[in-house]
């Protein structure tokens, strides 16, 4: 037992420790340089759409002029260049989206971690994930032909294609995200937290709430953000069921009427424009501003696990 | 109120919460299986749409998104395994892997329409690749990346410590250890996560807009320079773009891209748990 930890111990803090350098051959001198470079194809990946999101996005700032670029009219025909309208539709519908998303993600993460039966476990997991795996385009098909119909003639609204349509749609697509992050995270709850409070004789219910999840918020967080992520970046089903007009959607009563998201526009817009356009220039620089907001929103979310992550060495240390 | 009754009362609403998340999916699944398969026939499967669509069968959509599965997988496997590979067994913890993991934790986050537009810009326009099936099978590789990178890094960080020192401990490099031992032992894990990658790359539409799909192709593309049809896009297409389109079809195809989506999830499904079964350790 001990050797065998004194060796992985030097495994793991000096690799090289345990081989001989004079076996590297040509061919592993080789494959190690390649698998290193795979290592780091990810950052080349980042690197590279960023690069090429400035190259074709960038020059729009120079076409367009700032205010037209900030005002309230998209109708590129007639060199309309607004981006507001669609700023503010991405924006109501994924607040809506995380309004859904939220309280059903936890919810259902917590019954999953703390509630649930073994075999109740075994079901509803598998489910779940399989929601993750569903085409959105799917889920925007169903959205026109079952779901907006319906909730037209139950509102009573005079088109079924809304952003609230969009909402409910989007937080049903966010909800796996949220409660797989946020089930990890309950997961990894010491259970000694829980004896403690049971013995302390909270019932398991009181336990949940004053213990487990306050111990778990970092990563609940975590996922939360991830799954609003995911909403904002959400494409063809919202761009199937949210009318795409492109009004300015400011008061709550938008919900109820048509609006157009920024990743609807590029991707119904994008075919039909000549490449190297200010049109084209544009719906990249729309693309870039969405690349920020998701490079943000995760840094974030990871910014969040590593802080907690110190905290608890602290605490242990 | 009393407490045990407030717990009891908390538990029949988060029940209520949880049955209520997964009901939906469900009746999703049931729904297009009813509705679709009538639609089913042999002709559906193996013949080309006719008379604007409205008529035949859904095959180039079909075997178009057969194509970029494979394409995908092409670029997507060896790459993210080696990837994997990396991260686990040789990368130290400092600050070039901890930028690594970022990326990857980005590359996850970003729209999959950013990554149309990615594909366009470089694969399409800047290397000329043209809107093809190689544009397409690009964009979605790197769109499947991170999935593959993190499951496979999770798949081979469970396997044992000791089986790495004895193997190094009989005189094995380390490529022969990852070769011999620690790859043969994780490769369930790893085929898992792959193969739930692919799944959603083949169910993917909005990064194969401007990249590869092709609104209607009579024939089969004959080369990777050839756009081609997709299922998922065909859906969009048929179910938005199409003036009277029958209902029928919509469900058709729709039952189809499920099927093939499932399909996989299943193979998946099946692989881990027949592993864990297996699994000495």
């Amino acid at each position: 037992m001990s050797l065998n930890w004194a060796l992985s111990l030097s495994y793991s803090i000096n690799p090289d420790y345990t081989y001989m350098k004079s076996e590297l051959t040509w061919q592993e001198f080789i494959i190690t340089r390649a698998i290193k470079a795979s290592g780091y194809s990810a950052i080349v990946f980042v690197a590279l759409i960023f690069f090429f999101l400035l190259r074709e996005g960038l020059p729009t700032l120079g076409e367009v002029s700032f205010s037209n670029l900030v005002s309230t009219r998209w109708y590129p025909i007639e060199d309309y260049f607004g981006i507001v309208p669609l700023i503010t539709g991405s924006l109501i519908v994924t607040i809506g989206a995380a309004l859904v998303a939220i309280p059903f993600g936890i919810g259902t993460a917590i019954y999953i971690a703390e509630i649930a039966p073994r075999w109740m476990r075994e079901i509803l997991k598998p489910l779940v994930e399989l929601l993750g795996g569903l085409p959105s385009v799917v889920l925007g098909f169903l959205g026109i032909l079952v779901f907006s119909p319906w909730l037209r003639v139950f509102l009573d609204l005079p088109t079924g294609l809304t952003a609230l349509t969009g909402s409910l749609l989007l937080g049903g697509i966010a909800v796996p995200t949220v409660v797989s992050v946020a089930e990890d995270a309950l997961d990894t709850v010491p259970r000694s937290y829980r004896e403690g409070a049971w013995a302390l004789g909270a019932t398991k219910w009181q336990t949940i709430w004053r213990v487990t999840l306050p111990a778990a918020r970092s990563g609940v967080l975590t996922g939360v953000m991830l799954g609003v992520g995911r909403a904002i970046g959400e494409t063809m089903a919202v761009m199937m069921v949210t009318g795409n007009a492109p009004v300015l959607a400011l008061s709550l009563g938008s919900l109820f009427s048509p609006v157009r998201t920024m990743t609807a526009t590029i991707a119904a817009e994008m075919g039909e424009v000549a490449s190297g356009s200010v049109h084209y220039h544009t719906l990249f620089f729309i693309g870039l501003v969405l690349f920020l907001i998701s490079l943000a929103v995760n840094v974030a979310a990871s910014a969040v696990v590593f802080r907690s992550k110190k905290r608890a060495e602290r605490i242990l240390s | 109120m009393n407490r045990h009754l407030s717990q009891r009362l908390g538990f029949f609403v988060l029940t209520l919460v949880a049955l209520f998340t997964v009901t939906p999916i469900v009746a999703v699944i049931v729904y297009i299986f009813i509705q679709g398969s009538p639609a089913i026939s042999w002709e559906f499967l193996t013949v080309a749409p006719r008379s604007g669509m409205r008529e035949g069968g859904i095959l180039p959509a079909i075997i178009g998104t057969f194509y970029l599965t494979i394409g995908t997988a092409a670029f997507s496997v060896p790459l993210g395994i080696a990837a994997a590979v990396y991260l686990s067994e040789y990368a130290a913890d400092n600050r070039w892997t901890r930028l690594i993991r970022l990326a990857i934790i980005n590359l996850a986050g970003i729209p999959s329409v950013v990554y149309g537009l990615f594909g366009l810009g470089l694969f399409v326009l800047f290397l000329n690749f043209g809107t093809s099936i190689l544009s397409a099978s690009l964009t979605l590789s790197i769109m499947t990346l991170p999935v593959i990178i993190s499951t496979a890094e999770e798949a081979l960080r469970a396997v044992p410590q000791a089986f790495r020192t004895v193997s190094i401990s009989l005189g094995a490099t380390r490529w022969q250890t990852v070769r011999r031992i620690v790859l043969p032992q994780a490769l369930p894990g790893i085929l898992t996560g792959v193969i739930l990658g692919l799944e959603r790359a083949a169910g993917e539409t909005a990064p194969i807009l401007f990249t590869g799909a092709a609104f209607f192709l009579p024939r089969l593309p004959g080369s990777v320079f050839d756009a081609t049809m997709a299922l998922p896009y065909h859906l969009f297409v048929i179910s938005t773009q199409v003036p009277e389109m029958p209902i029928q079809i919509q469900y058709g195809t729709a039952l189809v891209l499920l099927v093939f989506v499932l399909g996989m999830n299943l193979i998946a499904t099946v692989i881990r748990s027949r592993a864990r079964a297996r699994r000495q350790w």
